[in-house]
Formats: structure tokens, sequence, C-alpha cells
């Protein structure tokens, strides 16, 4: 991502960052991605407290995955109690 | 105390660490950054000392904090903290001032093992003993992983990083883990806890005890870190597990009720008190991690992994008597 930013004298006292991380997407990281089997999913929500992205959300009632985030890195899979949560290819 | 936290009620809090961090896939330090802000009261601040949380949450010009945060360098997120109570209690009883309509306010520091077993050792020391009101957090990946993996007073014995290389005669880290809770407890420190982030619900009741602690409260995660590990990705919270199951990293509680330390032993750590035959041997833990590779390849280091075995058996011996048990 290439960008202008201003320099240092443009910036405000004290305020560095001025922009949101969530601008910046993360999902082109690593090769897979969470495949959820909702049948098997019991619902347990697990995978949103251990997804180190936050990428995981229960806003519809299930699980969802944020591809714009998701690394890739496989722990939600590793550790669904259901064995609800495969590992496949993005894209 | 506030209402008991569920994971239920929790999920449908909004993560007040965003998305789009650059903290590397698998790393366990946003898993329990997200945890303990999960379980904030209301206002929060947060400030990090400089260490892979830090950085990587902050490339310029983004932030993955939702909540007021500040910098600090290396060595001194306790001093910083220390400053964000004295300025809200200053506001608080001038009647004026951004942090003046707070009644509460959730001050946390995030520090990583470098940062609190060696160069923030004596702003911590500091603070605990001036007892401000603020609930430190410390990362612990046992190795300075920001710069490039060197060992720190954190680094387990035998633990392979750059500055403590694996040999035919240097076996890793040729030191101990410095017993850091005990040295804050040693502070009389109101609320010390330990926690994994294996175990969700327990650490974010940990973090609410922390917040609503009078006077500073101490959190030590164990924070298990795949690329200075040496593991794959998806097996950060498997081995943030067996660190408990083995009691390589039991979980406790322990708060000082007049000048005495009161340990209790958490749930996952409890069940294995009852029934020790659930103690898995220290070889699981240490077999997955490729920084204890040498302990097993070319040849079995049996000496050394009997070592570590007792020193695991006797700490944890050590916190059964310290917790009546
Ligand atoms: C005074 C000072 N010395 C050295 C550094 C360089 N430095 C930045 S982060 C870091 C290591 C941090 O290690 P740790 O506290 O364990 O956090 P981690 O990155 O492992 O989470 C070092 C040495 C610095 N920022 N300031
Ligand atoms: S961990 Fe598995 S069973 Fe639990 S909510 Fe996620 S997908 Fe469903
Ligand atoms: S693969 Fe990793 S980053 Fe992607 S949703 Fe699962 S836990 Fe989150
Ligand atoms: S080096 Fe380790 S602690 Fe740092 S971001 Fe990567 S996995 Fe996390
Ligand atoms: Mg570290």
């Amino acid at each position: 991502m290439k960008e202008a930013k201003p320099g240092w004298r443009e910036l405000p006292f004290g305020a560095v960052p001025y922009k949101s991380s969530l601008e910046y997407h993360t999902g082109d990281w690593g090769v897979e991605r969470p495949e959820f089997d909702l049948e098997k999913c019991t619902r347990c929500t697990l995978c949103h407290f251990y997804c180190p992205e936050g990428a995981i959300s229960f806003d519809a009632g299930h699980p969802e995955v944020d591809l714009r985030y998701c690394k890739g890195c496989g722990i939600c899979a590793n550790e669904c109690p259901a064995g609800a949560i495969r590992m496949v290819r993005k894209g | 105390m506030s209402k008991a936290i569920t994971l239920k009620e929790a999920v449908k809090k909004p993560d007040l660490l965003a998305s789009g961090h650059r903290l590397c896939a698998g790393c366990a330090e946003p898993i329990i950054a997200r945890l303990v802000l999960k379980a904030s009261r209301g206002a929060i601040i947060a400030t990090t000392a400089t260490g892979c949380l830090e950085v990587a949450t902050t490339i310029f010009p983004y932030s993955a904090w939702r909540i007021p945060w500040i910098h600090t360098a290396f060595e001194n997120a306790a001093a910083t903290a220390s400053g964000i109570e004295a300025a809200w209690r200053a506001m608080r009883r001038k009647g004026r001032g951004p942090l003046a309509r707070y009644e509460t306010l959730d001050i946390v520091a995030f520090a990583g093992d470098g940062g609190t077993y060696d160069i923030g050792l004596q702003a911590l020391s500091g603070a605990l003993e001036r007892g401000h009101d603020f609930t430190y957090v410390l990362l612990d990946n046992e190795a300075y992983m920001n710069t490039g993996i060197q060992r720190s007073g954190g680094t387990p014995y035998c633990a392979w990083t750059t500055t403590s290389p694996a040999g035919t005669v240097i076996p890793g880290k040729r030191e101990w883990k410095k017993p850091i809770d005990e040295i804050v407890i040693a502070h009389e420190t109101p609320y010390v806890a330990t926690v994994s982030p294996a175990y969700p619900l327990d650490l974010m009741q940990k973090a609410a005890r922390a917040f609503e602690t009078e006077g500073p409260a101490f959190i030590h995660a164990i924070s298990p870190c795949c690329r200075g590990w040496r593991f794959p990705s998806n097996k950060t919270i498997e081995v943030a597990r067996l660190a408990v199951e083995t009691c390589f990293f039991p979980l406790y509680e322990c708060r000082v009720e007049d000048g005495r330390p009161i340990y209790k032993l958490s749930p996952p750590s409890l069940a294995i008190a009852k029934r020790p035959e659930r103690k898995k041997p220290v070889e699981e833990y240490l077999r997955i991690q490729g920084r204890f590779r040498h302990l097993f390849r070319p040849e079995r280091r049996e000496g050394l992994i009997e070592r570590i075995q007792r020193w695991v058996d006797r700490r944890w011996e050590m916190l059964l008597e310290k917790a009546d048990l």
C-alpha cells in the first residue's frame, strides 16, 4: 500500500497514528481460510475468542469470517471442539 | 463486583483492538489483548511498552487501538500508567479536565517479558510500591521477539534463542526463568493472576477482577510465539494449553489480605491438583517447540529433560503448599 503521508510538521501534537488499522487489509497474508460446517457447529463461540485477528464474528448468530483480515493462521480450525472448521485455499 | 462475565455476553462486546494490525499470523499477543479489553468496565486507557504488540498495532499512519492509547518507551510502561492515574486523580480533585467526569477508569499497561523482567523492572517495582490503581499485563513470550528472539530473564532453561544458541557445549539458555510473580507478590500487590489464552473465560474473569481491584493488579500471561518458539501458527492455543496441563505454567490468583498472600488455584490447575495423574510430563510441552528441539535431536538429552521436569515439579509443589492443598 503506497500513499502520500503527511510529514511530522503537519501532524497534530500527540496524535501520530491517525488512521484505523481497519483500513489496512491483512487478508492477503497466508494461503488458507476457514470454512465452517454450520451443521456441525455448536455455536460455542470459541473460534471468536481464539482468532488473533478478531476476524470471526457472531453477528449473524453463527460464525462468519471477515476475509479482509483473516491471515490464515489455522488456529480456529485446530481448536474447534466440534471439528466444524476446515482450512481451504483462499481465492 | 460487576456482573460475572460469560462467553455468551462477551462475544457481543465489540473488539477494542481492531483487525488490520500486523502481528504475525497465529500470534498469541492480540488474542490476550482482545480478551483483556473485553473485560473492561467502561472508560479505559491503554499504554504499551515497545515490543511486538506496540509496534505491530501502531504502524504509521495506522492504529488498531479503539481506545485512548499512549506510546511508552521500552522500559517504563508502569511509570506511564502511574502518570495516567495521577492525572486522572488530579482532574477529579479539581473537577475539570477531560478525565474529570470518569468515576472509574480502567488503566492498563501491556509489556513484554523484556519490558518487565529486565528493563522495566524498576519502573514496575516503583509503581507497585506507590500503589497506583492500574492493571499491568505481562505478555510473556519468553524472549525479546520484536528485535529478533534474544533471551530475557523470562526465557526458560534450555530454550534456544539467538543470544542463547544451542550447540554441543551450551544447551540453549543456561539460567532458569526468573520468578516474576513472586517478585510482584512480595510487593504486597493486591491482585496477581496467571492466565493462558487457551482459557478465554478464565482470562477475561481475571482481567475483570484486576480492573475492579483498588491499587495495582498484575496479570501474567503466557504468550506462545510461533515465530520465536518455532512451531506452526495453528498450534498457538495448543501450546498455551500444554503449558498449563504440564504445570510448566500453572494458573492461579493471589490476593494480599492483611499483608498475607492468599493463593487460589484456577479451575484447570485445581483439577490437576485434585487428580495428580492428570499432570502431563513436561516433555509433551517441550517436544512440540523447535526452540527445545536440541533436547530430542540428534540425540535425546535425558539429563536436561529430567532437570526441567524436576524444576516444574518443585515449583508446582511449592505452589500447592502456598495454596494449602
Ligand atoms: C531502551 C531501549 N532499548 C532497546 C530497544 C529496542 N527494542 C524494542 S522492542 C525490544 C524487545 C521487546 O521484547 P519484549 O519486551 O519481550 O516484547 P516482545 O517484542 O517479545 O513482545 C527491544 C530490545 C528499545 N526500544 N529501547
Ligand atoms: S469453535 Fe467450532 S463449534 Fe465453536 S462456534 Fe466456532 S465453528 Fe462453531
Ligand atoms: S485462520 Fe486464523 S486469522 Fe483466519 S479466522 Fe481462523 S483464527 Fe482467525
Ligand atoms: S514475533 Fe512472536 S510475539 Fe512477535 S508478532 Fe510474531 S508471533 Fe507475535
Ligand atoms: Mg518478549
